[in-house]
């Protein structure tokens, strides 16, 4: 399941243009799902992203090392959403693929698992797609690896103040109807939003957890109704993000506040449920006005056909842009400087400047977005600017 | 009375997705495991027509029905009717045609993926509510339901009446002797696969309507359909049909009184309970 591709057009062309510095290339190593549970989380938010940024960097003149120019070429390996596989595919890419550059993996769970390996091999690991709480430790058992995605706490704060806000404007009450997908990601964030909605005086009028690959959520999204909710919250992935909004159509739910988690980012979201997809909020949210987004979505659509999400396809552009801009500046392939360097600077990407604390974390993030005139906007967030106000759910015409 | 509705429609969509393994492993004798990846390849059928050109998906089966016919007549001519010429004996045929089939399903799904990319495909189609018994369900589930009736009804009575429809039970029960009666075993065995495979696209694009579907998401089903004809009793078709409603019923009653998170191990549990009390399924033949 190996894949290499060259632009040879853009080769050609840039090498007419600056003929004076020497031409090499350089092995780039992605290893992400193409088939399994994840493959259409990746399809979207990954694979995109590393055609886009071969694309550019080739398209300015390659990467500048020290002086020597080098046009990219990537091997691609699917690791069929199998944490062993990911594993296997980094090892092989530096041994046997001869890779100076390997991408971060896609999703929490291979990030974790392929962490020890990219620590032993000694490459920087600027994660895009992982979300956790133990960044601390992580670093200090991993210092190469970097976390820029937030994790569960923070991103149900942002929830938690999106909510707050629309309560105290009075467009939505107390009661909260509350369900999770039963895997490490709902769990993790249902532990976390319990007692963060408590705590800020909602009520939780019903609460359940349904099965990964549930094929119908219709028996859940009755008995939510059931309750009577003010307002909705999943912790849901991408299947049951799409199942869920369809029963709730269905069933009507009447609610001031909807919330669905992975993939309510996508752009499938609102191809599939057009205006109804109004007010959604969900996990998430760029800056959807500010130009460095729209310039970026533009070339994503342009040279890979499809458009990014509104979440995590930009934060996977810009940790490659952190690799690009700190082998650049370092000026060899001296992994253990590069490292350093990414501590040590701050980074202009296409979700504006990435930098890392004492532990290695990226502590400004978009946590909540909505659709809004058809377009995902980040409403709350760490520290991201361009945040715009949440509107309240009105219903589902 | 809302529980039953739910669980009744769940119960065609899993009549649905089982009905053409049911055909291939009880009639033709091939466990296809490649199952999922056919009703993956309807449900992506009926994505394309739908957002190309807003074909309906109730039109487009008519499409994917012969297309899926004449591939799957394909696939076993060139695949897997190798492996019953030289099967010793059942037991043999099976574990070949396993092989085989899990292989198929990686080639699928490779296609697939380089065919249509690895997004999820989903759309909306009749997702209004409808009015039954005092209560709301999607439309597209009870067009899906109404479907699964015609087919299910359809194949019993082909299987029931119909000179063709005897011969193939002929097959499924005594395939050495079937042929001494003057039965085309080769041909029949091969036109109730690729039935079975019909169905099951069928199936795919019916259901694809209100499921979110990409490429590798056929192995749900397979495990889905497996557990179901297993249930109800190998080339049996009521079997299948009682077994997925029994199943749909269950899944719907447990997520809704006790626990949502729960619907796996009922089904699971269920299964064993059965296979314990009649391990030839509800409505299977004892082996010999």
């Amino acid at each position: 399941m190996k894949r290499r591709t060259f632009t040879w057009l853009a080769a050609a062309s840039i090498a007419a243009a600056v003929p004076a510095t020497a031409q090499e290339t350089l092995i780039v190593g992605a290893v992400a799902p193409k088939t399994g549970p994840l493959a259409g989380g990746a399809a979207v938010s990954y694979w995109p992203n590393v055609q886009l940024w071969v694309h550019d960097v080739n398209a300015r003149g390659g990467l500048d090392v020290g002086g020597t120019r080098y046009m990219l070429e990537v091997v691609e390996y699917d690791d069929q959403t199998n944490a062993g596989q990911t594993i296997q595919a980094v090892q092989r890419l530096v041994n046997q693929d001869g890779a100076q550059i390997v991408l971060p993996p896609y999703s929490t769970g291979l990030n974790l698992a392929a962490a020890p390996i990219y620590n032993r091999l000694g490459l920087p690991m600027v994660t895009s797609t992982a979300t956790t709480d133990k960044a601390d430790e992580l670093s200090q058992q991993f210092p190469n690896v970097f976390i820029t995605l937030g994790g569960a706490v923070p991103i149900v704060d942002g929830v938690v103040e999106a909510f707050t806000a629309l309560r105290d404007e009075g467009t939505i009450g107390n009661r909260l109807a509350m369900v999770n997908v039963a895997d490490a990601f709902g769990i993790e964030l249902m532990g976390a939003a319990k007692p963060a909605f408590e705590a800020a005086g909602f009520e939780l009028v019903y609460e359940t957890s349904y099965p990964l690959g549930s094929q119908d959520l219709s028996p859940v999204m009755k008995a939510a109704a059931a309750a009577e909710p003010d307002a909705f919250i999943a912790w849901s992935y991408p299947p049951d993000t799409f199942a869920l909004t369809e029963q709730a159509i269905v069933e009507d739910l009447q609610v001031g506040a909807f919330f669905t988690a992975v993939a309510t980012a996508f752009p499938a979201y609102y191809e599939r449920f057009g205006e109804q997809a109004e007010g959604v909020l969900g996990i998430g949210g760029v800056n959807a006005d500010g130009e460095a987004f729209q310039d970026y979505a533009a070339r994503h659509l342009e040279v890979t056909g499809a458009a990014p999400d509104y979440w995590a396809s930009a934060m996977v552009y810009s940790s490659f842009q952190v690799l690009e801009q700190s082998i650049e500046a370092v000026g060899s392939f001296d992994n253990e400087a590069i490292i350093q360097h990414i501590k040590d600077n701050s980074f202009e990407t296409v979700i504006g400047t990435l930098e890392f604390d004492e532990n290695n974390n990226n502590t400004s993030f978009w946590t909540v977005g909505q659709w809004q005139d058809g377009v995902f906007k980040g409403v709350a967030s760490t520290g991201r600017e361009g945040a715009v106000e949440v509107q309240p759910k009105d219903g589902w015409n | 009375m809302d529980v039953i509705v739910t669980g009744l429609l769940l119960g065609g969509l899993y009549a649905l997705v089982a009905m053409g393994l049911n055909l291939q492993y009880g009639m033709a004798r091939i466990m296809n495991l490649a199952n999922g990846e056919m009703l993956v390849a309807g449900g992506f059928a009926a994505f394309w027509f739908y957002t190309a050109a807003q074909v309906s998906p109730l039109l487009t089966v008519f499409i994917v029905a012969p297309v899926a016919f004449v591939l799957n007549w394909l696939i076993y001519v060139v695949f897997l009717r190798p492996l019953v010429a030289r099967a010793k004996s059942r037991g043999q045929l099976e574990v070949d045609s396993i092989l085989t089939t899990f292989g198929l399903s990686f080639v699928a799904v490779g296609l697939m993926l380089a065919v249509f990319g690895g997004d999820y495909f989903s759309y909306s189609y009749l997702s209004f509510p409808v009015s039954l018994l005092g209560d709301t369900y999607g439309a597209n589930r009870i067009v899906a339901f109404c479907a699964a009736v015609v087919i299910c009804g359809a194949l019993w009575l082909w299987l029931t009446q119909s000179r063709a429809g005897l011969s193939i039970r002929a097959i499924s029960v005594a395939p050495a002797s079937a042929r001494l009666v003057g039965i085309d075993v080769r041909r029949l065995a091969a036109l109730s696969f690729a039935l079975g495979g019909t169905v099951t696209a069928t199936g795919g694009a019916l259901i694809s309507t209100f499921v979110t579907l990409d490429a590798s998401t056929g192995v749900l089903f397979t495990l889905k359909a497996l557990v179901i004809v297993i249930m109800g009793g190998v080339g049996d078709v009521r079997g299948t049909i009682v077994a997925a409603l029994l199943l749909g019923l269950l899944e719907t009653f447990v997520a809704s009184v006790i626990d949502p998170g729960l619907t796996l191990a009922a089904a699971y549990l269920l299964f064993v309970l059965i296979l314990l009390v009649r391990p030839q399924g509800l409505f299977g033949r004892a082996q010999t």
